[in-house]
């Protein structure tokens, strides 16, 4: 039982990572119809950005602050110089234009910051809180609850505002937002900043516990998409479990198969729950209009 | 025939490609030279198979350099636990990829759009992982020697040799998609592309012609992938990574998709490119993922037909 | 139609053209490929940094032979084909007399063919003991090998009377290589590996696996064979699931970094490292001491970091290569490779090294110091000479 409790804290919390990048995905795929690949990047720039104005002697809530808006602003100008020129693209060339931007920012990312492996200081502390035999990082819980606090908000914003209203019906039907008077550009702008500011608010919060460093977006994309399909595209609520799940596949197929093949069998499960469910957990069935 | 006629050839592009094999070599001082080149018609090689799956029948393919690997291991191990000679492993590894494609196609050809994309790239991963863990076959991370080609008692080694085979192949594999692109089956192709729904209307066995075509990219991509390992006399497990995949739908994406010269100039774009960035150092990575933006914002059907029809509109 | 053929077979042809390197004068051209970006630009970028430092500080001394040294830097970015590639580019274009580089075992086994071919020596910066063993006429390698650090960490296990273990190994290539290093030698030193782990090299939670471990009531201490951030995670997590046991880290992890990053857990911990790590913490009378001082100390201005020993495998590359060529009065190539076979008593970051036809490294066990960490920095662990 302590072990099952331990695997299963190990894989909440890698996998709260993952659902956040997932909801990130999500979000802007609704809004925009992009997958946006670069979407990893906001993570690392959150941790990153926040360990080197640290460094640089800024105090460490006014420099996660920062950092989010930092992230938030690259997220903006992605939308403005990137996506939004190329709109009318095939859904392959935006895909390619994200992963692009991918490369960019993590080619920015070495010579603005350096190549080495960085970490925050724990929130709570770092003594671990024994549970059931299990011991679990204070810090472990600040990122469930963070992650929780962020999925609570954004279903706030979407459900009971009249901003979260227009960013439904722009991803319902772009056309007939806007001709119902809604600026679907502003719309699209508000996905992509909320995206990166859920990214790099997920950057800042596990840096404690899994370290940071340039390239870390790239894996995290990955496994962000592949626990947004698990889920289903198009819905936040699949993109959260769908995260938490891949995570918790992760770190009980390490504790009780084989720790070489771990990821192996998170695909496998995936590819699994695909053949069976092919629109993932909560995915809308996609009717195809002929 | 007429001029007009003779460029609109089905094969003209694969006679234009067999020009460009046989002049280029005059202008190369050195067997560097000869190296990008082989490299280039070896990736193209493989785009081609990508292009045919994502181009012209619609199949998204994250995971591609999976078959990349096989091709490249069934050489290596061929030769080096099988004592197998390396031809007939190449045809094994074009054997077990069309194999491998055949059985895990059935069911992830079901899925669409993005959960398509998520499978491969599964598959792809997965196929990475074995050959990263299954050391004693594959020699684990650090990769394994493999011995050079030697066909009829001639040993055929180095980039020249390679340049010629690869390209030559090239040739071939271009001929053999243009004939599939004009014969039924393409047909068919193209309209599922367009639409299943309608296609499926029309009586084509959908399942059936997306099977066949992964299959047959799959057979493209692991020859390329065994070509690599013979030219380099070395494979490592990163041939299959995720990265390798995304740069060979990059290389089909930028050059044209569904352009059957569009894989020869991706590819060429992407293995000629680093080699001039690399004069800019750090600068490189920021350089390359502004290229490659650039290009997709302002050519966004790919470099081949935009610049075609930068050319028509020009003339009218 | 016809537009699409001319448009590829331009593009195509002023593409491989523009390919086409720099070309430049007469100076001692020395190669590099290094892995400055991708998963090993851990390693890399200390590499490149020092070989360029120390480059500039030898030509602004006046050279080698009263020749300036031009260094001509590729980065494979982790890539073994494209480390092949850039081996390639050197020899024929750059037309480079030696080699200095190769981050990752795997790009160095690219290329050893190319330089072997050129007969142009080649000093690797890799770590596993196949790049040695079999012995090749051109290539030498300046890192200790991975056996060797397994042998190190064996003899210290043994003389604590800890003979069954576990081990954690990264799935890289590093950590592959020295956990099968590990294997072959262990019955040589009594030591029983009752249970085995692993872990990706991008991973960022190893409690599952230390669960496991920990689980296992026979094992005395746990040796973890990896590079980069998966060794501090480790020791976090090993911190963490309360485990008591002695852990062992490898000489990957041979950093202050490693004891910033691993915290308070990091206690305790011990490693073989080079010299280099404990420069100041050296008797005066310890041969290595001047050098790895300096080295420290130079690094650290010139580029604001703590100092790596990749970095110093760089520096004594460089500078076994630098002396060969004053012993030989000249760049030639197989006169260079012959004097540095013949490299006697070389002290450098890494240790002393004495090369000979048969040993192409020139370290042994002495070159390696055994460390533990107390109070956040490194101590000599006494009577670890073996």
């Amino acid at each position: 039982m302590a072990e099952f409790l331990q695997f299963a804290f190990s894989g909440l919390t890698v996998g709260a990572v993952y659902a956040l990048v997932a909801l990130g995905f999500t979000l802007i795929y609704n809004a925009s119809g992009v997958v946006n690949f670069a979407q990893g990047e906001f993570v690392m720039l959150g941790g990153m950005s926040t360990v080197f104005l640290a460094l640089a002697g800024v105090p460490l809530p006014l420099a996660a602050l920062i950092a989010v808006i930092v992230a938030v602003a690259i997220g903006l100008a992605l939308h403005r110089f990137a996506i939004e020129p190329a709109r009318g693209a095939s859904a392959v060339t935006l895909i390619m234009i994200t992963i692009g931007a991918s490369i960019f920012l993590r080619g920015a990312a070495q010579i603005v910051f350096d190549k080495r492996f960085h970490s925050l200081p724990p929130l709570l502390g770092a003594d671990p809180i024994r549970f059931g035999g299990a011991a679990i990082l204070p810090q472990s819980l600040v990122v469930l609850a963070g992650a929780a606090i962020v999925v609570a908000l954004l279903w706030g914003v979407i459900d009971r505002t009249l901003l979260g209203k227009a960013v439904i019906a722009t991803a319902a039907n772009r056309l007939a937002a806007r001709l119902v008077g809604i600026n679907t550009r502003r719309i699209v702008d508000f996905s992509f900043a909320v995206s990166a500011a859920i990214g790099a608010v997920a950057g800042i919060l596990v840096t404690p516990i899994t370290l940071t460093s340039y390239d870390v977006g790239t894996l995290l994309a990955l496994k962000g998409f592949a626990g947004a399909m698990l889920g289903g595209i198009g819905s936040a609520f699949g993109a959260v479990v769908g995260g938490l799940l891949l995570g918790l596949l992760e770190a009980f197929s390490a504790g009780y198969i084989s720790s070489n093949y771990k990821d192996a069998v998170a695909f496998l499960v995936i590819l699994a729950v695909l053949f069976i469910m092919p629109q993932g957990l909560f995915g809308r069935a996609q009717v195809e209009r002929v | 025939m007429s001029m007009r006629a003779l460029l609109d050839h089905r094969l003209a592009p694969v006679a234009a490609i067999a020009v460009i094999l046989l002049l280029l070599p005059l202008l190369f001082p050195s067997s560097y030279y000869y190296r990008i080149g082989a490299l280039v018609f070896i990736f193209a090689l493989a785009s081609l198979g990508v292009n045919l799956l994502m181009g012209f029948a619609g199949q998204v393919s994250l995971g591609h350099a999976g078959f990349l690997g096989i091709g490249a291991y069934a050489v290596a191990i061929g030769a080096t636990h099988l004592g197998a000679p390396s031809w007939l492993s190449i045809l094994g590894g074009a054997s077990l990829s069309g194999l491998i494609a055949f059985i895990v196609g059935r069911p992830i050809l079901e899925l669409k759009g993005q959960y398509l994309a998520v499978a491969t790239l599964g598959f792809g991963v997965l196929v990475a992982i074995v050959l990263t863990n299954e050391a004693a076959w594959t020699g684990g991370p650090d990769g394994m020697l493999v011995p050079h080609l030697v066909l009829f008692g001639f040993p055929l080694r180095g980039s020249q040799a390679w340049y010629w085979i690869g390209g030559i192949t090239f040739v071939i594999g271009t001929a053999l998609a243009l004939n599939l692109i004009d014969s039924p089956t393409g047909r068919a192709l193209q309209a599922i592309h367009d639409s299943e729904v309608a296609s499926r209307m029309l009586g084509i066995n959908v399942a059936r012609h997306k099977l066949a075509i992964f299959v047959i990219s799959a057979i493209y991509a692991s020859v390329a992938g065994s070509y690599l390992a013979l030219l380099n006399e070395f494979i490592t497990p990163d041939v299959s990574g995720f990265l390798r995949s995304i740069e060979l739908v990059a290389m089909v994406v930028l050059g044209g998709m569904g352009s059957v010269v569009g894989p020869l100039v991706g590819a060429t774009l992407l293995i000629v490119l680093p080699q001039i960035l690399t004069i800019l150092h750090e600068y490189e990575q920021m350089v390359l993922g502004i290229v490659v933006m650039g290009f997709m914002i302002f050519l966004r059907q790919g470099i081949v037909p935009g610049i075609a029809a930068a050319f028509g509109r020009m003339r009218t | 139609m016809a537009l699409n053929h001319i448009v590829a077979a331009v593009s195509i042809g002023v593409s491989i053209l523009l390919a086409a390197p720099n070309q430049t004068s007469a100076q001692i051209k020395i190669g590099a490929v290094l892995s400055v970006t991708g998963p090993a630009s851990f390693l890399g970028d200390p590499e490149k940094k020092t070989l360029e430092m120390y480059v500039e500080a030898i030509n602004a001394k006046g050279g080698v032979n009263g020749q300036k040294l031009q260094l001509v830097i590729y980065d494979d970015g982790g890539d073994a084909n494209n480390a092949r590639t850039f081996a390639t580019r050197l020899v024929e274009e750059d037309k480079i007399v030696a080699m200095v580089g190769g981050t990752t075992t795997g790009s160095t086994l690219a290329m050893i063919p190319v330089f072997e071919e050129a007969q142009i020596p080649f000093i690797s910066l890799a770590g596993a003991v196949q790049i040695v063993e079999p012995v090749r006429k051109w290539v030498f390698k300046t890192p200790h090998t991975d056996r060797m650090a397994c042998e190190k960490i064996f003899a210290d296990l043994q003389r604590r009377n800890l003979t069954t273990i576990a081990l954690i190994s990264g799935t890289d290539a590093f950590g592959k290589s020295m956990r099968d290093q590990c294997v072959a030698v262990a019955p040589k030193f009594g030591i029983n590996i009752a249970h085995e782990e692993t872990y990706g090299p991008r991973d960022s939670d190893m409690t599952p696996q230390l669960t496991n471990i920990g689980n296992k009531t026979d094992v005395r201490a746990v040796v973890n064979t990896g590079f980069g951030q998966g060794p501090a995670i480790v020791t976090r997590n090993y911190r963490q699931l309360g485990i008591t046991l002695p852990l062992y880290q490898s000489h990957g992890v041979a950093s202050k970094q490693f004891i910033d990053l691993a915290g308070p857990a990091a206690e305790d911990v011990r490693l073989p490292a080079a010299a280099l790590l404990v420069a100041d913490k050296l008797p005066d009378s310890d041969p290595q001491k001047p050098v790895v001082v300096n080295y420290s100390r130079e690094y650290q201005q010139k580029t604001g970091q703590s100092v790596s020993t990749f970095g110093g495998h760089a520096y004594d590359g460089l500078m076994i290569l630098v002396q060969a060529m004053q012993r030989a009065k000249s760049a030639d190539k197989a006169q260079v490779r012959d004097e540095i076979e013949k490299t006697k008593g070389y002290i450098g970051t890494g240790g002393v090294v004495n090369m000979s036809p048969t040993d192409h490294v020139g370290l042994d066990l002495s070159a390696f110091r055994m460390l533990e960490i107390k109070n956040g920095d490194w101590i000599l662990v006494p009577d670890a000479h073996s």
